[in-house]
């Protein structure tokens, strides 16, 4: 497994205009598989366009403990950008201004910006239905300073969206890294300790889950069943939900899946199990991703393909949401991703 | 030119079967379907029963199919491992339990 960063390791597909490009060659060549916008054509006559802004996702920055072998980020402890101070303002002004409910705090690792703590609670003075942070577990464990995250957490009313691939060790490590699940499973414990994941308490603690490997996920439901079982039997551990995500083809994924030779089966599976009732529910179209940089993408996954929203606003200093919202949605092959089987977003399936 | 008798990508093509058939195959489909759906067995159960049957079949086509299909459902190495064991041991028994008859004939024939 790689201990550095696309970026580190000055790979090809660090490049995201070459990912960009692999992904629209190859088995999508004219007379191949059909592009994703091909295949939006056959289900419904216009573009994707936004709805009405609920969530404002914000990447923090790429810097990361660990290196996991799936990250779409492509992120790791050699990553240094970060968001500036400016753009966190930026950020708390639209909060105060727009109708939006939903907070979402990603990385990388959001807990090691310098600014975490500061924000965190800027932001909840402003009041926001459903703030969430992305945490990876290991990071509330990997240093003494970040050990009494749960605490803050808990005292800001957090919900705590974390990742554990698997309720396993041997499936964990090999995607995340040799030690990753017993540490997770520590700060799960840490977790609940505070009351997270516990009926009644109020503080949601969901996992997330993407397939170790080429294939998609099953049900969404059937999994988390079986999640709740083995960490309860084997750890004495509860979480409130299980999201399903789908790995999609960037990034240190699509490394993996042409390392691999897996990439053409993954594509035609993906394009396969094209299913239009994800289309209506596709994250993009009510969320709005902000870059470390101030950049505003449709997604966290358009912006490590670098795709800003097609607007005249670009950056987050430019905000207006009203001319925001007459947007087209970019989209290219990786979308399937989203559109596969049940669908996958940030916050699970959706169909 | 050697082709091999077994192409991975012919699995793709098994709904093909209905064409020549399209009544039967319809019938043998829905069938197929309803019998994987979740009931008294789960799915993931039944995926698992699945893989053990495909390799006692000696099937290429199902072994690639469930295997993905039990990977997808959170199956891990393990399990199925032990699934193949399982039906290797009543495969490797149904042979072994002749050898009752094989001693009984030993027996009758022998002085």
């Amino acid at each position: 497994m790689a201990t550095k960063s696309l970026k580190g390791r000055v790979h090809d597909l660090a490049d995201s205009s070459t990912q960009l490009e692999f992904l629209s060659n190859g088995i999508f060549a004219p007379g191949g598989l059909p592009s994703f916008k091909e295949k939006l054509n056959t289900v419904q006559a216009e573009a994707l366009k936004p709805k009405s802004l609920e969530i404002l996702q914000m990447n923090l920055g790429y810097m990361c403990n660990q290196v996991c072998a799936h990250c779409h980020v492509d992120a790791g402890p050699d990553r240094k950008e970060m968001m500036s101070r400016a753009t966190l303002e930026h950020c708390l002004q639209i909060l105060k201004t727009t109708p939006v409910t939903t907070l979402d705090l990603t990385g990388g690792a959001p807990e090691m910006h310098p600014d975490f703590r500061w924000f965190v609670s800027e932001a909840a003075k402003i009041g926001v239905e459903d703030f969430i942070v992305r945490s990876n577990l290991t990071i509330l464990r990997a240093n003494k300073k970040y050990y009494d995250l749960p605490h803050f957490f808990k005292d800001h009313h957090i919900h705590v969206v974390s990742s554990l691939p698997f309720y396993k060790k041997d499936k964990t490590d090999r995607q995340r890294g040799e030690g990753v699940f017993s540490q997770s499973i520590q700060a799960l414990v840490e977790l609940n300790k505070v009351g997270y994941g516990k009926a009644d308490s109020g503080l949601q603690l969901d996992l997330v889950y993407n397939p170790s490997g080429a294939f998609l996920p099953a049900d969404q439901l059937a999994l988390e069943n079986d999640f709740k079982k083995a960490l309860k039997k084997e750890y004495d551990i509860d979480f409130n939900q299980l999201f399903t995500i789908t790995n999609l083809p960037i990034s240190r994924f699509l490394e993996y899946l042409i390392a691999s030779e897996n990439y053409e089966d993954y594509m035609q599976r993906l394009v396969e199990a094209f299913n239009p009732a994800a289309v209506a529910n596709v994250m993009c179209n009510n969320t709005l991703s902000v870059g470390w940089d101030g950049y505003l993408y449709d997604c966290d996954f358009n912006q490590m393909l670098d795709l800003k929203v097609a607007s005249p606003v670009q950056h987050i200093k430019d905000f207006d949401l009203d001319q925001l919202q007459t947007r087209e949605i970019c989209v290219s092959q990786h979308c399937y991703g989203c559109t596969a089987g049940a669908g996958s977003s940030c916050q699970g399936s959706v169909a | 030119m050697n082709t091999p008798y077994y192409q991975s990508q012919d699995l793709k093509k098994f709904k093909n079967i209905s064409d020549w058939s399209p009544e039967l195959g319809k019938k043998f489909f829905d069938y197929y379907n309803s019998v994987f759906e979740e009931s008294a067995l789960s799915a993931r159960e039944k995926s698992l029963i699945a893989l053990a049957v495909a390799h006692t079949v000696q099937c290429p086509y199902c072994i690639d199919a469930y295997t993905q299909d039990g990977l997808e459902r959170g199956v891990d190495k393990e399990e199925m491992m032990e699934a193949v064991h399982v039906a290797t041991a009543i495969r490797g028994g149904a042979s072994l339990v002749h050898g009752v008859q094989m001693m009984e004939v030993y027996e009758k024939r022998s002085m």
